[in-house]
């Protein structure tokens, strides 16, 4: 077996000044010092001491932190916590000790792996959401269902009619010369729950003279895999990537989901001690090439609308793109180009809304609380529309604002610069549909 | 500890209140001093001041240390647990209790953070000044018990000039009150003053009266950059000779100017030998004058580039990017030992430069940044623990340093207390009846030695009959008493 040590180098950084609590999601819900950043690297330090063996407590710990990598932005001294947390994990699943490791295996080698299985998944849940769901409901099975599998079903966002990746073709050119040569990624949730998101992403490119690459092989990122230990099927699916991407001589690889591109950029760093020099290459230069939209479009000077949207708008930071990513300010500067919408800053804009790639499946309790506080800052701001760019947060604050009863919808932040586009050409009819739909809901 | 003790301890504060897991000793086995640690034998969470007597009484009939624990972001040891102790965990204690508008008071519980304080009284342009560089997450209790200062402290004091009264739980278990919303108030002994900066050795505060003032009308932040400390050094003393009070006047020196640049990506210039950070406040015309002189001062003495924050905002990235120095400094080496020498202002340059000579005298890194304009330094050792050879030359280092502040007439420590780092200096700086004076309040107040006994000074030497006064008299003593 590999060698599982954390590097004490990334341990004894932390100088345990207590910088980071303040900050930390998880220790504001019980205010006990081993929930926090603090506890959390000091455990691990015990642990790869030997002066604490893994215990059923440690392993809790570690995945009850969200990986949010709050801690890390607010962090004086730069301690990389989110690599401290992803290695400790891999090391409970590798040597087997968390309970759950079977499930989460299955999940991640069947489900997520292959394209295809996931999206027959995504349309028997379609099926389900259609037709089935009801049945149940009417016959009363549900009562009968276990509570994690009727919560999911709560969870899950709509399943689109149509997923991205069929409609899209490999190649798109731009209506005129082309400036960059631009890959795209399609991703598992993005394709089939969020698949009109790929498409206005794509559609915003061309906007922006992009001829756009999409190919047809691409694999699932691994990123939520990787979070939750399971290192191996990661970088199985990572040199998948590598290689499909590699095809083509790309500017750019244009990610619109925050936790995807995250882990993107760190495939060289995972494929650091690779043996196979050209894979190792490949690997670096995706992670040198792979950009969040909103960073990418920044760069390129993107194109600005000039058809007025009259909405006031918030922005949720997604901690990938926020903490880990440091893109902060560019989808911001995208979203106030747009003339006629009123920006209103969120509240803890960059505190975790509680999604944390399958966290709010596996720790609903915990995952709602902290949902909780950012739906109140949400309602706060009084806007019409929550934008984000990342799936999981889309549909975790969804989720939330339908809890609460509250009719304001949710975007990314590139939907809403399409609509301006369209709006501008007045071409697309159901986006600008889906615009005046919004000015119908009030009152 | 036996079990007994933790069946009553949980008959106290109910079952879930005391946490025995290996983890949560562990979790709680630090605060954040460098290289110090200890397991507590439990962790008892309290939520009345009832409850904290009943526990400090059975920690007499057992015998048993109790730590009172705040944030744990102390710099001198004092939350970290003795061997049989238990640890007091205060930091849930978080209500506001009272604003009082008319005679600007607040009453507060001891788990409130500093800058939630700051920011609700505030809302009332009210101004509580205390703001040590871990404002965000330190309590006041924490503040209190360490009369913790900050970069504030040059025009507004140290948090013991805004205690006005305190509920206290003494060591033996009574719940006592002192002080009140008077702003005169001279009765009986100073009591007050005794308990605020006892390191949670002589009481544990329950709740905490504090005094407000109105909020200043305006503000200007000013940055200054030199090609050497000495300049910066020569500039403090001009201001403060031209008597201009700065509400903050902090200086850094070029390693902390570029680990803080590194962390806060401000666009400082990375070679400035040192910068100053200077906030002045007040009525608005006032700001504008002293900015003025303050300009002119720097510019006499060599200061490379002078800049005043454009916004609000910027202002407060320059102060937040200051009180991150001592967290930015871990960047260079894996430990970073903070120390908190301060010296009458007028000797900074000279004690700077001293510090200089001595860290290079044994080839060891020291960063140094401070509160320029009350004379706190805090000469900062990058190394790394696991280095044992580094490590003795970083204790000499800072045993000659002491040795010199002491000389110049400062103190071992402007803030950060004594606790468990610097208890072998404390001789150095008082006469030996002084610190009986200290020891026989302590045996007074708690006869077993149950409230975080161990901190401070060690309990043990009681001469009878003369008192040795002098250091020199105490080392032709020390052989009888051992
Ligand atoms: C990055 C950083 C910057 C800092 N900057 C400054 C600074 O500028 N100025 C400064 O003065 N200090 C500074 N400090 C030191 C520290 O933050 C202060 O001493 C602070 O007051 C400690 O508060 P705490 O709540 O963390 O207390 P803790 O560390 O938990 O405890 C400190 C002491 O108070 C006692 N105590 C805590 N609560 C109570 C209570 N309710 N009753 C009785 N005793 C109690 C404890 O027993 C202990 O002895 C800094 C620390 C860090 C890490
Ligand atoms: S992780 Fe960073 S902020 Fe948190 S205690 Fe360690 S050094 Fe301080
Ligand atoms: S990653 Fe998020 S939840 Fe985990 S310790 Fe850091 S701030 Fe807390």
């Amino acid at each position: 077996m590999k060698d599982l040590k954390i590097p004490s180098d990334l341990i004894v950084q932390c100088m345990h000044c207590g910088m980071c609590l303040p900050v930390c999601p998880t220790y504001n819900l019980n205010f006990l010092e081993k929930s926090s950043p603090r506890g959390r690297i000091r455990l691990i330090k015990e642990v790869e001491d030997g002066a604490l063996p893994i215990t059923d407590d440690f392993i809790d710990e570690m995945y009850f932190c969200l990986d949010c990598q709050a801690c890390q932005t607010v962090c004086p001294a730069g301690v990389k916590y989110g690599k401290l947390v992803e290695s400790a994990r891999i090391k409970i699943f590798e040597l087997g000790f968390d309970r759950q490791a079977l499930v989460k295996k299955m999940i991640f080698r069947i489900v997520f792996a292959s394209k295809f299985v996931f999206k027959m998944i995504a349309r028997f849940v379609k099926l389900y959401q259609k037709s089935i769901s009801k049945f149940i409901r009417k016959i009363k099975i549900d009562r009968v269902l276990p509570e994690k599998l009727i919560r999911v079903e709560e969870l899950a966002p709509k399943i689109s009619d149509k997923f991205s990746d069929e409609i899209l073709p490999e190649i798109l050119k731009p209506n005129g010369e082309a400036k960059y040569k631009v890959g795209f990624l399609t991703g598992c949730f993005m394709n089939v729950m969020y698949s009109e998101i790929n498409i206005d992403s794509v559609e915003v490119l061309l906007e922006n003279m992009c001829e756009v690459y999409i190919p047809r092989n691409q694999a699932c990122c691994g990123s939520v895999m990787a979070h939750y230990g399971d290192i191996k099927i990661a970088k199985e699916l990572a040199k998948k990537n590598i290689i499909e991407f590699s095809k083509y001589k790309l500017d750019a690889i244009v990610v619109n989901s925050a936790g995807c591109g995250a882990f993107m950029k760190e495939y060289g760093e995972l494929f650091k001690d690779e043996k196979d020099e050209s894979l190792r290459e490949k690997a670096e230069n995706i992670s040198e090439i792979t950009k969040d939209i909103n960073e990418f479009l920044y760069e390129i000077g993107f194109k600005k609308p000039n058809a007025e949207l009259d909405l006031k708008v918030t922005y949720h930071d997604a901690c990938h793109l926020a903490h880990t990513q440091k893109i902060t300010s560019q989808p911001r500067e995208i979203i106030k180009s747009i003339p006629g919408v009123k920006f209103v800053e969120l509240n803890e804009s960059t505190w975790c809304c509680g999604s944390a790639g399958i966290y709010n499946i596996l720790r609903y309790e915990d995952s709602m609380k902290i949902l909780d506080r950012k739906i109140k800052n949400i309602l706060e701001t009084n806007a019409e529309i929550v934008l984000t760019a990342n799936p999981g947060c889309h549909a975790q604050i969804e989720y939330g604002l339908k809890k609460a009863g509250v009719n304001m919808k949710v975007m990314h932040p590139i939907s809403l610069l399409n609509i301006a586009y369209k709006m501008m050409k007045n071409l697309d009819k159901d986006l600008v549909e889906s615009y005046n739909e919004i000015l119908r809901n009030r009152d | 500890m036996d079990a007994k003790v933790i069946r009553r301890l949980e008959e106290i504060v109910g079952k879930e209140k005391v946490l025995t897991s290996i983890e949560n000793r562990i979790a709680y086995s630090y605060d954040a001093t460098p290289a110090l640690a200890g397991l507590p034998d439990a962790i008892v969470i309290p939520e009345t001041p009832e409850h904290v007597s009943q526990i400090l009484k059975l920690a007499n009939e057992e015998k048993f240390i109790v730590v009172p624990r705040g944030s744990g972001t102390g710099l001198s040891g004092g939350s970290v647990p003795s061997s049989n102790s238990i640890v007091l965990l205060m930091n849930r204690w978080r209500k506001i209790l009272e604003i009082d508008k008319e005679n600007l008071t607040a009453l507060v519980e001891p788990g409130v953070i500093t800058a939630q304080l700051h920011q609700e009284v505030e809302k009332y342009g009210l101004f509580y000044p205390p703001d040590p560089g871990s404002m965000t997450i330190s309590t006041i209790g924490g503040n209190v018990a360490e009369n913790a200062g900050g970069l504030r402290g040059l025009k507004y004091g140290v948090t013991k000039n805004y205690v006005l009264g305190l509920e206290v739980v003494l060591p033996t278990g009574e719940i006592i009150n002192i002080g009140g919303k008077n702003v005169k108030d001279v009765a009986g002994y100073n009591l007050k003053d005794v308990l605020i900066g006892s390191e949670g050795t002589l009481g544990v505060f329950t709740k905490i009266l504090l005094k407000l003032i109105p909020k200043p009308q305006s503000s200007r932040t000013l940055l200054a950059f030199f090609n050497s400390i000495k300049e910066a050094g020569k500039t403090v003393a001009d201001i403060i000779a031209s008597h201009i009070t700065p509400a903050t006047l902090e200086f850094l020196d070029n390693t902390t100017i570029r680990c803080v640049e590194d962390y806060a990506r401000l666009g400082l210039p990375t070679n400035a030998g040192a910068l100053l950070l200077i906030e002045v406040d007040g009525h608005p015309a006032q700001v504008e004058e002293e900015s003025e002189k303050i300009e002119k001062i720097c510019v006499k003495n060599g200061a490379t580039d002078y800049k005043i924050a454009k916004s609000e905002n910027e202002a407060l990235k320059l102060k937040t990017a200051r009180r991150s120095a001592f967290a930015a400094l871990a960047r260079v080496k894996p430990t970073t030992i903070l120390e908190d020498a301060t010296v009458p202002r007028s000797f900074v340059p000279e004690m700077v430069e001293k510090i200089q000579e001595i860290a290079n005298k044994h080839q060891i890194i020291i960063g140094n940044f401070g509160h320029a304009g009350d004379g706190n330094l805090h000469p900062t050792a990058l190394t790394d623990e696991r280095d044992k050879e580094e490590m003795k030359k970083v204790e000499m280092a800072f045993e000659e340093i002491f040795d010199y502040a002491i000389k110049l007439g400062g103190t071992i420590t402007g803030e950060h207390g004594v606790g468990l780092a610097k208890k072998k200096f404390l001789e150095k700086q008082f006469a030996e009846p002084a610190i009986e004076f200290m020891r026989n309040i302590k045996r007074v107040l708690d006869p077993n030695g149950i409230l975080n006994t161990g901190k401070i000074f060690e309990l043990k030497p009681r001469c009878e009959g003369r008192l040795p006064s002098s250091r020199e008299q105490i080392e032709k003593y020390a052989n009888l008493w051992t």
